[in-house]
């Protein structure tokens, strides 16, 4: 058994979202190599290289790989697939967008967004946003799976000493080509990594307001920023901050949501965070259902209220 | 970064044929129960609805038909006998025509891609359309596959779409923000919720679509074998939260968090 798991970076360092899929990749068994692909990526294989477990790194270095286009990934991972059992990607968009190309290329009907491993053949998976879990047995050859990582502990980050090994990377394509990264500028932690989460909903009703409460709590709580669809759907917060089914999924030690109704959509991307705080002025608001503490009050008293009890 | 408006005459270069894949799921706003005996979820007398993500392609496909780019709009669905229903509703919306691809089996993305690879060597279309997600089975697999299949650019979680000649330019939804792509056509494009609002179908055209056609097709037709990879070994209940407490103020909150739950 072999596993090849694709590294998630920004190009200086690994994301931890490998090191959960590396944990995956250690439920299912077997040896484990780990792909890094993209220019200047010496410094990460590096990184990725002393991940106790690992057997060794493979880097592809191209620009072509630089900007997560599917038809790279995919021409890079395609001539490798032979000596593994299985490949597995974190459930990034960038995976979601590659790893279903590369399962119909090996004839392979991909597992999406796995979040545990019964054996190297079975995964639990959520649908219908999450409110059923589905365990499924492949009978391909082959494994091709996105990993979900909140719900799996990332793997050690110190301690091995991999080889590591450069690999073809292909040219850029022709048919598909990236124009421009508009990437939100944040220095608070990335959503997906954060351990605190505050997120605005629709109640907001505008983007200054949203900016004016949401964001000094946050920075307040070292938090990352999230948001309902609603919010984003408005204009309110960039649409990188949408929290549920189809957009992230989050799972933090603490999960405040301000102003949010809690439809299962948006329940579906943040039900497994640790403890789970609602403000909201309806007390039937369907969020109160999952919260662990809600505070049912107007967010314009309720927030300046809580930026001043965390002052004490 | 606004990118040069095209001449009404490379709008022109090609009218082109788009396909849009749409499928029949469970309302979105239904709560799906699991069966007692895990087989599934339970679907008897539940609202079935189209894919909300296929709406928002279909109403794509018709603002680029408004617009003179694209010709003739076919919407194909797999499903049930049922799938009729879904497809008529696109059709309501302004599509053209139909296939419904009847089978009562359960039908993974692989085989979709596969079966719409066969339609779209039959019909050539020059861009197909379809959601990024079917909110069933949340697998977010097909439109890449497809692609994959027929060798196509892709440009998956579309937020904005421009077509200039035989270059579709995407703004993509990404992690970290957004993307811009370019891709010759033919492509597959994904579509994401922000991309437009779909439009409610007229009363008029809700009459109009049912003298609309739709060819009845089965898989065996295009000689494609459906047999699902992924075996169901069941589907459970997901584990539930147990309910919380309210509290009176941020005061107490605040005490909550620090002393009962410790996360900050
Ligand atoms: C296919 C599909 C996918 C979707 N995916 C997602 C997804 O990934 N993520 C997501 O979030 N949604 C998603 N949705 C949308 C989802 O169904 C809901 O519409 C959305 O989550 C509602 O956002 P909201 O809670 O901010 O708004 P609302 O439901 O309007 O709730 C606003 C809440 O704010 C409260 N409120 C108002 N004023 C105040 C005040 N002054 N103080 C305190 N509370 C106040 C109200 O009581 C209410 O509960 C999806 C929908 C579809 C169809
Ligand atoms: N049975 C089907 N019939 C028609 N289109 C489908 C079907 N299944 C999936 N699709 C298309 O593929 C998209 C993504 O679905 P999925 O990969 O299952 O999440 C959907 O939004 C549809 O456009």
């Amino acid at each position: 058994m072999a596993v090849l798991v694709v590294a998630d970076h920004d190009r200086s360092a690994l994301r931890d979202t490998t090191h959960k899929t590396i944990a995956a990749a250690q439920a299912i068994g077997g040896e484990i190599d780990v792909l890094v692909v993209g220019s200047g990526v010496q410094a990460v294989a590096e990184e990725a290289a002393k991940i106790p477990g690992v057997r060794k790194v493979l880097k592809a270095e191209s620009e072509a790989l630089d900007h997560a286009v599917a038809e790279a990934i995919a021409a890079t991972v395609l001539p490798l697939a032979a000596n593994y059992d299985a490949i597995l990607s974190p459930a990034t968009t960038t995976g979601k967008n590659a790893f279903p190309r590369i399962a119909a290329l090996l004839d392979v009907m991909q597992v999406s967004d796995v979040i545990e491993v019964i054996d190297a053949k079975t995964f639990v998976r959520p649908i219908y946003a999450g409110n059923a879990l589905e365990t499924v047995t492949t009978t391909d050859a082959k494994v091709v799976a996105t990993i979900r990582p909140t719900t799996f502990k990332a793997v050690a980050a110190e301690g091995g000493s991999a080889t590591i090994e450069s690999v073809d990377a292909p040219a850029a394509s022709v048919t598909a080509s990236f124009v421009a990264d508009e990437v939100t500028k944040s220095e608070r932690p990335e959503l997906g990594a954060a351990k605190i989460v505050v997120s605005g909903g629709r109640a907001m009703g505008s983007a200054e307001e949203f900016q004016r409460v949401i964001e000094p709590l946050a920075d307040k709580l070292g938090a990352a920023v999230g948001a309902s669809r609603a919010a984003v759907d408005a204009g309110y917060a960039p649409n990188d901050y949408q929290v549920g089914q189809t957009g992230k999924v989050v799972a933090p030690a603490l999960y405040i949501a301000v102003g949010i109704s809690g439809a299962i959509q948006h329940l579906a991307g943040m039900k497994d965070s640790k403890v789970i705080v609602a403000i909201n002025k309806d007390a039937d608001a369907p969020i109160f259902q999952i919260a662990d503490y809600g505070l049912v009050q107007d967010y314009k008293t309720a927030v300046p209220e809580l930026m001043a009890a965390l002052e004490k | 970064m606004q990118a040069a408006r095209p001449t009404r005459a490379e709008f022109q270069v090609r009218p082109m044929k788009v396909l849009v894949p749409v499928k029949r799921v469970i309302d979105y706003n239904v709560k799906v129960r699991v069966k007692p005996d895990q087989s599934g979820v339970d679907l008897a007398n539940i609202k079935m609805s189209m894919n909300p993500f296929d709406e928002i392609a279909t109403e794509e496909a018709v603002r680029l038909k408004e617009k003179g780019i694209v010709s003739e709009i076919v919407v194909v669905s797999i499903g049930p006998q049922q799938a009729q229903e879904t497809i008529r509703t696109a059709l309501a919306m302004g599509a053209d025509r139909g296939i419904v691809i009847v089978t009562d089996e359960r039908v993974e993305p692989l085989a979709v891609a596969k079966l719409l690879k066969a339609v779209v060597e039959a019909e050539q279309p020059g861009l197909v359309l379809m959601g990024k997600q079917a909110i069933d089975d949340d697998n977010n697999a097909t439109g890449q596959m497809l692609a994959a299949l027929l060798g196509w650019p892709q440009a998956t979680f579309a937020s904005k779409l421009e077509i200039a000649g035989d270059v579709a330019t995407v703004t993509r939804e990404v992690d970290g923000g957004l993307q811009t792509l370019s891709a010759k056509l033919p492509a597959v494009v994904t579509v994401d919720l922000r991309l437009n609002e779909p439009r409610y179908a007229s009363l008029p055209n809700i009459m109009k679509a049912k003298k609309k056609p739709i060819e009845p097709k089965t898989p065996a037709d295009y000689g494609v074998d459906i047999t699902p990879r992924l075996t169901v070994v069941k589907v459970a209940e997901p584990p539930k939260r147990s309910g919380g407490i309210k509290v009176a103020s941020a005061d107490e909150l605040v005490a909550k968090l620090k002393t009962e739950a410790g996360v900050i």
